[in-house]
């Protein structure tokens, strides 16, 4: 195809554009970087950090001119200077790990930055342009590719990621099946080690995927933004304490209530909102998930408050509890099925039970498309006033929507509340309703597969990284910015028909030859 | 007088199929509707032409219901179902229950889903019921399949009326123009109607589809016996297929007849071209005015 010859490299101008680079950086870096609180005793003091801000001042000026050579088609001089300073940098960067620990440890104190971060962002970013000019070098003569063919290019790897999602989805699920039961396994070199900490951030990361399927039934199909989901994760999770905590019934029994609860929250969000769209209805859903939080807070004599529940039964192996000794004499999991105590067991339960309410969510997502309801849901997302047109009541559409999508909430709420033991307002603020959403919206809107490695990528990958905590967020916000460049509607975005007429596809729209059969 | 050139097309005696009555729609300080009274009757083309501005459209969506009128009473006389106040019903409904379909000015079709889908969203009432209201679907009853196996029949018939059977799985938003147009037309036929209200069908189209819409929509009220309600800009279009026209300007029927009568109205042609009406016209309108008032 035909490219634009690269623009001619005029030092002048390069200089001036990286300058500008360097002060913006500079102006943002200054007050943010630059100074740093610190708890002293007798109070707070200041802690000034310019080496940083200096740092992030050059790394933009010269981060602007490799681009600048990069877009004149000039990837040699790029290459020269990031290349070793990137081996350079990772070499003392891990030189502790690789080197002998006495010689490791001298290398790392010639780097000329104190903060580790700062010496990771060096790296990462000569890495980056490095990896930048290599591949322009084995695209010769294309000095930049265009938007359109990179957004092409990325279409068809959805669509691959699409068809090739019937052996993923079946992969993905295998692994997680057997992945708790490594516990089990002998030492080896061959195999992961699974250990309890593990199982907690699978736990977790398996929350998420069920919360983000739930959120995607409302968001990703019938294009309701959803601000406030955490509010019916919250009714969900209460519905359960309570009913245990007062009524002493069991996990089983209150989860179908839980759901229920959730469901009529759903309804009741759902009445006022009926008119509204996109922004707005954003806003109140926002609304609605702070009311929800503060009704928790503030209404003490029904849910102590900030307080909290404590003490929530745990769940049962359908009746036989996973404790040392039952109270009252009666069987244990345990002694049920002869075993010997042992704390990981509940765990792994815990782990199953939560796989198993993701995978029903799923069934229910990708069945529902198929009727009439899921059709009507994205045909609402496409266009209201089409449907009404046609006659779908768009009320009730909406409002199956809503309830449905909170019904899993609700399921995954009570889970959460099993799990924990304790539940406190405090779980479910807005933040929690904004990673969900950012789990939806990275995964690609209604793609299952996607929500699954977004949730890991967004939930998981945070958790295995604890000591850079703080760094979290900017990571985070970070990813969502560049998701919005490169492919606004999500990483995996690639809608396949929910029924098809020709068994291949003749016109090919998308540049791909679909798979045949697909359904 | 009016009232004869409804009844030669329908049959004398027959009611009906749309009757509005002192019809007017007033948003705040503008009349956009001032007592318009027309009848549509059944297995003919009505054409709404008119200016812009004029309130065609705002006839359209009082009629399905996006509007509610301020005055006026809009009945459909139902062949099987009996007779409907339109003005009182919930906008889903109308197409549901009383069988106005439309389409819009600006296309509106769903767009990311595909041709197929479009035609089958379309039947949703009929596969709602189906599906139990998705319980009997959800655990996968044979009746929702055999349910859906006839709806894709019946989209398949549409695809191969609008040809395009070739494109039903791309999403409805990759097809050009004129295609869009026909797939929102074969997509309201799926609901059964027994009015179809087109906005601007020809609004873009070049000669070539222009002719096979007016081929395509002569068709649908023979085979389908059912009548539509046309609003156009594009003369050919009107003069050619439309059984009976009725003119606006400024909110107001100004004329109501044949499109024969209609070409020659002074009312129409001030509406059109201004008072100074005569040399701005095209010949052959002109030589009807000459004929008319030789005979006049």
């Amino acid at each position: 195809m035909a490219k634009a010859p690269a623009p001619r490299f005029d030092v002048a101008a390069a200089l001036k554009e990286a300058s500008l680079t360097a002060f913006v950086m500079f102006a943002l870096s200054a007050g943010i970087v630059g100074f740093h609180t610190v708890d002293v005793p007798g109070g707070l003091a200041i802690e000034t950090r310019f080496a940083a801000v200096a740092a992030v001042t050059v790394l933009g000026f010269f981060g602007r001119l490799a681009l600048i050579l990069l877009r004149c088609g000039r990837p040699y001089p790029v290459l020269a200077i990031t290349v070793p300073l990137a081996a350079l940098w990772f070499a003392a960067l891990l030189a502790d790990r690789l080197l002998p620990a006495e010689l490791g440890q001298r290398l790392q104190v010639a780097l000329p930055f104190a903060d580790v971060v700062v010496n990771w962002i060096v790296a990462l970013t000569a890495l980056g342009f490095a990896i930048r000019a290599v591949w322009m070098l084995r695209h010769t003569g294309a000095s930049a590719q265009t938007v359109l063919d990179r957004d092409a290019a990325m279409e068809r790897f959805a669509a691959r990621v699409s068809q090739a999602s019937r052996y993923i989805g079946p992969a993905l699920l295998a692994v997680a099946v057997v992945f708790p039961l490594l516990v089990f396994a002998p030492e080896s070199p061959w195999l992961p080690k699974v250990d309890r900490r593990l199982l907690d951030i699978g736990i977790l990361v398996a929350t998420y995927v069920m919360l983000g399927w739930g959120l995607n039934i409302v968001v990703g199909l019938a294009g309701l933004l959803d601000l406030g989901y955490v509010a019916f994760y919250a009714v969900g999770a209460y519905s359960y304490a309570l009913l245990a905590t007062h009524f002493g019934l069991g996990f089983w029994t209150c989860l179908p209530f839980a759901g229920l609860m959730a469901a009529v929250a759903g309804m009741l969000l759902g009445f006022p909102v009926l008119r509204l769209r996109g922004d707005y209805l954003a806003i109140v859903t926002l609304g609605f998930g702070e009311m929800i939080r503060v009704i928790l807070l503030n209404w003490y004599e029904f849910t102590k408050g900030p307080d909290g529940i404590s003490g929530i039964p745990r769940p049962t192996f359908f009746g036989l509890p996973f404790t040392r000794t039952a109270e009252g004499g009666g069987e244990t999991f345990y002694s049920f099925f002869n075993l010997s105590y042992s704390p990981t067991d509940r765990i792994i339960f815990l782990y199953y039970l939560i796989l198993a309410l993701a995978l029903i969510t799923n069934l229910f997502t990708l069945r529902i498309r198929k009727l009439p309801v899921g059709r009507a849901w994205e045909a609402l997302r496409e266009d209201e006033i089409a449907c009404r047109s046609l006659g779908i009541n768009p009320r009730n559409t909406k409002l199956t929507a809503f309830s449905i999508g909170a019904m899993f909430a609700g399921f995954a709420g009570s889970f959460f509340a099993t799990r924990q033991g304790f539940i406190s307002p405090e779980s479910f603020t807005f933040i929690e309703s904004a990673v969900i959403l950012a789990i939806v919206v990275l995964g690609g809107f209604g793609s299952q597969i996607g929500i699954v490695l977004a949730a890991i990528l967004l939930i998981g990958l945070p958790e295995f990284f604890r000591e850079l905590q703080q760094y979290r967020m900017l990571a985070f916000g970070a990813a969502m910015v560049l998701i919005m460049l490169w492919r606004p509607r999500g990483l995996l975005a690639f809608r396949e028909p929910t029924l098809r007429l020709h068994k291949t596809r003749p016109g090919a729209a998308a540049g791909t030859r679909a798979g045949e059969a697909a359904r | 007088m009016k009232e004869a050139v409804r009844s030669e097309g329908a049959g004398a005696g027959a009611v009906p199929l749309l009757e509005v009555e002192h019809l007017t729609m007033r948003f705040g300080g503008l009349l956009a509707i001032n007592d318009v009274s027309f009848v549509a009757a059944d297995r003919e083309i009505t054409a709404i032409i008119g200016p812009n501005g004029a309130g065609k459209t705002t006839v359209f969506n009082c009629l399905t219901g996006f509007y509610e009128p301020t005055i006026g009473r809009l009945v459909l006389n139902h062949p099987r179902r009996g007779r409907f106040l339109l003005e009182r019903m919930e906008g889903h409904l109308i197409p549901a229950k009383a069988g106005v379909a439309r389409t819009f000015q600006n296309i509106r079709l769903f767009g990311a889903m595909s041709v197929l889908e479009n035609l089958i969203v379309a039947q949703h009432n009929v596969l709602m019921r189906a599906s139990g209201f998705s319980l009997a679907g959800l655990i996968g009853l044979p009746r929702y399949g055999r349910a859906e196996a006839k709806a894709v029949e019946k989209a398949k018939y549409w695809l191969d009326r609008v040809n395009l059977t070739a494109r039903a799985d791309d999403p409805a938003a990759s097809l050009p123009y004129g295609d869009q147009r026909r797939l929102e037309i074969a997509r309201a036929m799926c609901i059964d109607p027994v009015l179809l209200c087109l906005d601007e069908p020809a609004a873009g189209l070049n000669p070539r589809e222009s002719g096979d819409l007016n081929k395509l929509l002569l068709d649908i009220r023979s085979e389908h016996e059912i009548g539509l309600l046309l609003i156009e800009h594009d003369m050919t279009v009107v003069m050619g297929i439309s059984d009976h026209v009725v003119v606006l300007d400024y909110g107001r029927k100004i004329a109501e007849g044949t499109p024969a009568e209609i070409r020659t109205d002074p009312a129409v042609i001030r509406a059109y071209l201004g008072e100074e009406e005569d040399e701005e016209l095209p010949e052959d309108v002109a030589h009807d005015i000459a004929v008319k008032r030789e005979e006049g």
